[in-house]
């Protein structure tokens, strides 16, 4: 196991937080942040679509399982910093205010923006699956052996 | 043979505005909203995105409203948008291990770590007509537990621990896509995995029940049945690495059979699976089974000449979308075709008559 530390960990936790994120929950944090940076767009957002795969018995070989819509967007900032964005479905907002969160999360505007958009997205994604993970857990079989004949 | 023929313009766009009016139905009942298909027709919706492979709730929703409710006619819809989207890229093979489970259930082992956790299941209900969901949409609240923290393991990964079950080869990081390179025999596994994960229920239902009623029997036990949500990731170029691009509900299903061995070789387990996308138990299930029949050769068995052995029967027929394309198109105009039909039958009882009265 290497046990380097991966530069990349916190932008990849940001971004697929951004990926999986609601929408309209983005859209309200985002509007509520209430800036608009300056900006350009290096690809405007587009929708496709990502080949999904599995594996063969969960551990052998990789096949194709079907297609998810993504939509992905890059922008600059006026100061240069670059934001991407590959996320989940076809809003087209989504992936540009996720880029754009994306570039000012490597600037100094990071700590307002992990406070007041990728926390309360974060808390809320948490919360929806820990209600699942109760009522989940709520369903669990506790088996009762019954008394044997032989004893 | 088809001849263009014009004609029928009005009476189609006719056709389609009552077409329209009819899937409205009754104006003095509400509309249906494409989110409460997606909210309470989910398992409808999670069909339409299996065989429509393409992992999107909304346009599964939009799709079923469309077509009525016909599933097929919603998959072909789905199918037919799938194709115009860009492809930006294969994921990486999704980790079930990791998977969040609504419900995981082991035919095989009473007490597997992690527990029989039942989720959101028809099983065990009476099957009879609730009237209440007639009259109001009252729910009572859901019991809820402290949540398990313990890691729900595979079950399969105890009897590899024990060399008793077969292991999986693996194989390219890059698996042969039939959306992109017709479909040709033999195919591999992946090929057939990834027919069978779209192909038509009903289809591979009946597949998988034959098998069961003797035709290539295997003899199949649910090791694992898991459906939950797990996370989607990518390798993006302009990053240089991976990330979650976003999450998707899948079911998971891993038979154990029959067992083989030989001299050489001490007898272990084989092995079917099935990986549908959203809840869909039976369709998972019905894959494995069927994936199972389809590895004879593999696994050096007899060809028993069973339907579920044989890969272009199944392969080539699983489609829907294919099955129906080509079903349906005997109802559209066939004009010429026939007229020659006609002409031949009409000349061959002339000459027919003509023979009979020369013997008179």
């Amino acid at each position: 196991m290497n046990m380097m530390i991966d530069p990349n960990t916190d932008r990849k936790a940001w971004m697929g937080l951004l990926a999986k994120a609601c929408a309209a929950d983005l859209a309200r944090y985002w509007e509520r942040f209430g800036a608009m940076p300056d900006h350009v767009l290096l690809r405007a957002p587009e929708i496709g679509g990502v080949m999904v795969r599995g594996r063969a018995g969960a551990v052998g070989a990789a096949f194709n399982l079907g297609e998810m819509t993504v939509t992905r967007c890059s922008v600059k900032l006026a100061d240069g910093a670059v934001g991407h964005a590959y996320v989940q479905g076809r809003d087209k907002d989504k992936a540009l205010q996720a880029a754009l969160i994306d570039a000012l999360m490597q600037t100094a505007a990071a700590p307002q923006i992990e406070a007041r958009i990728l926390a309360p997205l974060r808390d809320t994604i948490a919360a929806v699956k820990a209600t699942r993970a109760a009522k989940a857990a709520a369903t669990k079989v506790e088996f009762f052996t019954m008394m044997r004949g032989e004893d | 043979m088809y001849v263009a023929v014009k004609g029928g313009e009005k009476a189609i766009d006719n056709a389609h505005a009552w077409l329209a009016e009819e899937r409205r139905g009754d104006t003095a009942v509400a509309a249906l909203s494409v989110a409460q298909i997606r909210q309470q027709l989910a398992l409808a919706v999670n069909r339409v995105m299996a065989e429509g492979s393409l992992y999107d709730p909304d346009l599964a929703a939009l799709a079923i409203k469309q077509a009525r409710g016909d599933l097929i006619e919603a998959i072909f819809l789905i199918r037919a948008y799938r194709t115009t989207l860009p492809r930006f890229g294969g994921s990486a093979p999704v980790d079930t291990d990791a998977m969040v489970c609504d419900r995981r259930v082991s035919a095989t082992f009473k007490d597997a770590p992690g527990g029989q956790v039942l989720g959101p299941t028809f099983d065990y209900t009476h099957r009879l007509l609730d009237f209440k969901l007639a009259a109001d949409g009252e729910v009572p609240a859901v019991p809820q537990a402290p949540i398990q923290t313990a890691p729900t393991p595979h079950i399969m990964s105890f009897l590899d621990r024990e060399d008793l079950i077969q292991s999986e080869p693996v194989g390219p990081e890059t698996p042969p896509d039939l959306t992109r390179t017709p479909l040709e025999l033999p195919a591999d596994r992946a090929l057939r995995l990834q027919a069978l994960t779209r192909g038509d229920e009903g289809f591979i239902l009946g597949m998988a029940y034959s098998t069961q009623r003797g035709y290539a029997r295997n003899h199949a036990f649910v090791a694992e049945l898991r459906i939950g949500a797990v996370a989607v990731e990518m390798d993006i170029p302009e990053l240089g690495f991976a990330i979650e691009i976003g999450e998707v509900t899948l079911t998971e299903c891993e038979t154990v059979n029959q067992f083989q061995g030989s001299k050489t070789q001490p007898p272990q387990f084989t092995r079917g699976y099935g990986l549908v996308f959203g809840m869909t138990e039976r369709k998972a299930i019905s894959m494995a089974l069927v994936d199972r029949a389809l590895r004879w050769k593999e696994l050096g068995e007899d060809n028993l000449g069973a339907p579920a052995q044989d890969e272009e029967f199944v392969l080539y027929h699983a489609d829907n979308i294919q099955a129906t394309g080509f079903l349906e198109h005997i109802k559209l105009p066939h004009y010429v075709d026939f007229q020659s039909e006609l002409e031949l039958i009409r000349k061959l009882r002339r000459e027919a008559q003509t023979m009979q009265e020369a013997a008179q």
